[in-house]
């Protein structure tokens, strides 16, 4: 991996992330903007400073894998890897969710960089658990990490992959939850209950550590740590804000899945350059 | 000839077994199914080649697709009935919308579990799988050609469905000199026959037991080992239903979406004739041994062969 750029640059670059992010769903007319947003600092972090991968090597068998299990946040997801340079945002912007693109709303392995496909929730973690398992049996040091949704937690294959990953002893595993507490018929407490979850996922035997997900450093940190758990698979639960980024779209579950109408484009847009500033000014 | 004691289920071990020796890469995943799978011999002699998930046969697929998508060869075997429907999202998104190099095998498929009742049927394995894109799907008629085919698997690396049954079944191919040909049916007989009988898995021998019954009664017939259901092998049907008065198709399956369904797009789109096809009913299908099942259907040798003078009687022959 060549220099990894610093929290400081990530921390105005998150904001340029966001907006890609907005622009994509601008463009293709609808997106599912909240969970982007609420996962977009994660992966950011994630795609900055701990994959090991590479454009120029994207079938390097050492290369370190990433699955987005919560295949939904697609547009934050087509923000990241424009920016680590395996997809061109002008071509995803002008293409994407029109007649016949391979810019869809879920993830689509044949775009480089795209391991797995997903949309339908709770493959991830087990298809994870699989190529944790193959870099076991190769003697291979890469790690593989995955992103599930809160709400998807109520699916039953979600646990069998956390069964698994213990059964195994995947400590090259790292599953990151982006507990925003809303899917999209409410809150995840009133709709399936998850908590105690944290609880939950360490009685399947796995390490778990929480993070603020909006903070970059914390993130960075868990991750980090993540990679030092031996012996076992490690969860990371990021608390995060569905909608983060913008009070438009905040804590609002209805933002689930939305086209902003072009007034609260623009506020998001005025909202994203106001942090931006603030971090140009830190 | 001594009746084969080997079931096709044990030919799939034998053959990945064999292969194993000289690929690493070869994996095998069971879910608590290795024993019923006849995979004890692979996960003793590989133990680092084999993977158990337990009773988790999502899991099972999932887990399969991830090790395919990291350069593996993943042969993934669980009783057809859980398999093909417990665990079917995972066969379409993870296997064949990312085109991970999976193999399913469906052990114990169609009723080979006859007394166990509709949950251990696999009636519709054939319609589901069939219907998921860049899923093949296969049903060897016996333990010559299931090797064939498993080394034929081994050689590319596209997701396929394999269904094979749980008992014995008669030898129809001699050990050497078995006639595989990747997707190519099997002939037995030749074209211009009275009747053109297309068959799949173990209803090839019963078929081919009609047509011995039906020879002695004047009636020519030319049976496909149709063991390609998925590409099936359109052109030896037509070639076959072309010069037949008749055709007749049939299948240890449910009247949807298997063997029979596209037999008869193929023969109404290319080459219309007279067509019945056999099968399991729309129904739970009453419990008993397979033998019972398949005499109560007319899936035996009898029954295929009444079928046959009843559809040539109506072809006025």
């Amino acid at each position: 991996m060549g220099k990894k750029p610093s929290l400081e640059e990530l921390e105005i670059l998150r904001w340029d992330l966001r907006r890609d992010c907005v622009d994509i769903i601008m463009a293709g007319g609808g997106g599912h903007i909240g969970g982007d947003m609420s996962v977009i600092d994660a992966l950011a972090v994630l795609y900055a400073r701990h994959l090991d991968i590479a454009p120029e090597a994207a079938d390097d068998p050492d290369r370190d894998r990433f699955v987005l299990s919560k295949g939904h946040a697609m547009e934050a997801y087509y923000a990241v890897l424009c920016r680590r340079g395996f997809l061109d945002l002008a071509d995803v912007k002008a293409r994407f969710s029109r007649f016949g693109s391979p810019y869809i709303g879920h993830p689509n392995n044949k775009l480089a960089g795209i391991e797995a496909n997903s949309g339908s929730l709770g493959h991830g973690l087990p298809v994870s658990v699989g190529m944790a398992l193959a870099a076991k049996m190769d003697g291979r040091s890469y790690r593989v990490y995955t992103m599930l949704g809160d709400g998807e937690l109520a699916e039953g294959s979600v646990w069998e992959g956390f069964m698994a990953g213990s059964n195994f002893g995947l400590d090259n595993l790292c599953a990151m939850v982006d507990r925003n507490y809303l899917q999209i018929s409410g809150s995840t407490e009133d709709v399936m209950a998850q908590d105690p979850l944290a609880d939950r996922i360490a009685s399947f035997g796995w390490k778990v550590l929480a993070a603020d997900g909006h903070d970059l450093a914390a993130i960075d940190r868990a991750l980090d740590e993540a990679a030092s758990v031996k012996g076992k698979p490690c969860a990371i639960i990021l608390n995060t804000i569905k909608g983060s980024g913008s009070s438009v779209m905040e804590n609002k579950a209805s933002w689930h899945h939305h086209l902003p109408t072009a007034q609260e484009y623009e506020q998001i847009i005025a909202d994203l350059s106001a942090h931006r500033k603030a971090a140009l000014n830190a | 000839m001594p009746r084969n004691t080997i079931p096709n289920r044990q030919a799939i071990c034998d053959a990945l077994a064999a292969a194993a020796q000289h690929d690493r890469d070869i994996v095998v995943l069971c879910s608590d199914s290795r024993g019923s799978a006849s995979l004890t011999a692979f996960f003793d002699a590989y133990p680092a080649q084999s993977v158990e998930v337990g009773i988790a046969e999502q899991n099972l697929v999932s887990i399969a697709a991830g090790l395919a998508s990291c350069g593996k060869k993943a042969w993934a075997a669980s009783p057809a009935s859980f398999v093909s429907t417990r665990s079917y999202e995972q066969a379409k998104i993870d296997c064949s919308y990312s085109n991970a190099n999976v193999k399913i095998i469906g052990i114990s498929g169609g009723v080979s579990y006859g007394a166990l009742g509709m949950s251990h049927h696999s009636a519709q394995d054939i319609a589901a799988m069939s219907a998921i894109p860049n899923m093949r799907v296969y049903l060897p008629s016996d333990r010559h050609q299931t090797r064939d085919l498993v080394k034929a698997l081994l050689a590319d690396e596209k997701p396929a469905y394999l269904r094979v049954g749980r008992n014995p079944v008669e030898d129809i191919y001699a050990e050497d000199g078995c006639p595989f040909e990747m997707g190519k049916a099997v002939w037995h007989g030749e074209a211009g026959s009275d009747i053109a009988i297309v068959a799949t898995g173990e209803m090839v021998f019963p078929a081919l037991l009609a047509r011995k019954l039906l020879r002695e009664q004047g009636i020519s017939a030319c049976v496909l080992d149709m063991y390609c259901v998925k590409p099936l092998d359109e052109d030896a049907v037509v070639r076959a239903a072309s010069a037949a008065k008749a055709v007749l198709s049939v299948e240890e399956h449910a009247p949807y979406g298997g063997l029979g369904s596209r037999v008869a797009q193929v023969v109404g789109e290319r080459c219309p004739r007279l067509l019945r096809t056999l099968s399991l009913p729309d129904a739970p299908v009453v419990t008993g041994t397979s033998a019972e099942v398949f005499a109560c259907y007319g899936l035996d040798g009898a029954g295929i062969a009444a079928s046959a003078r009843e559809l040539l009687e109506r072809a006025g022959a």
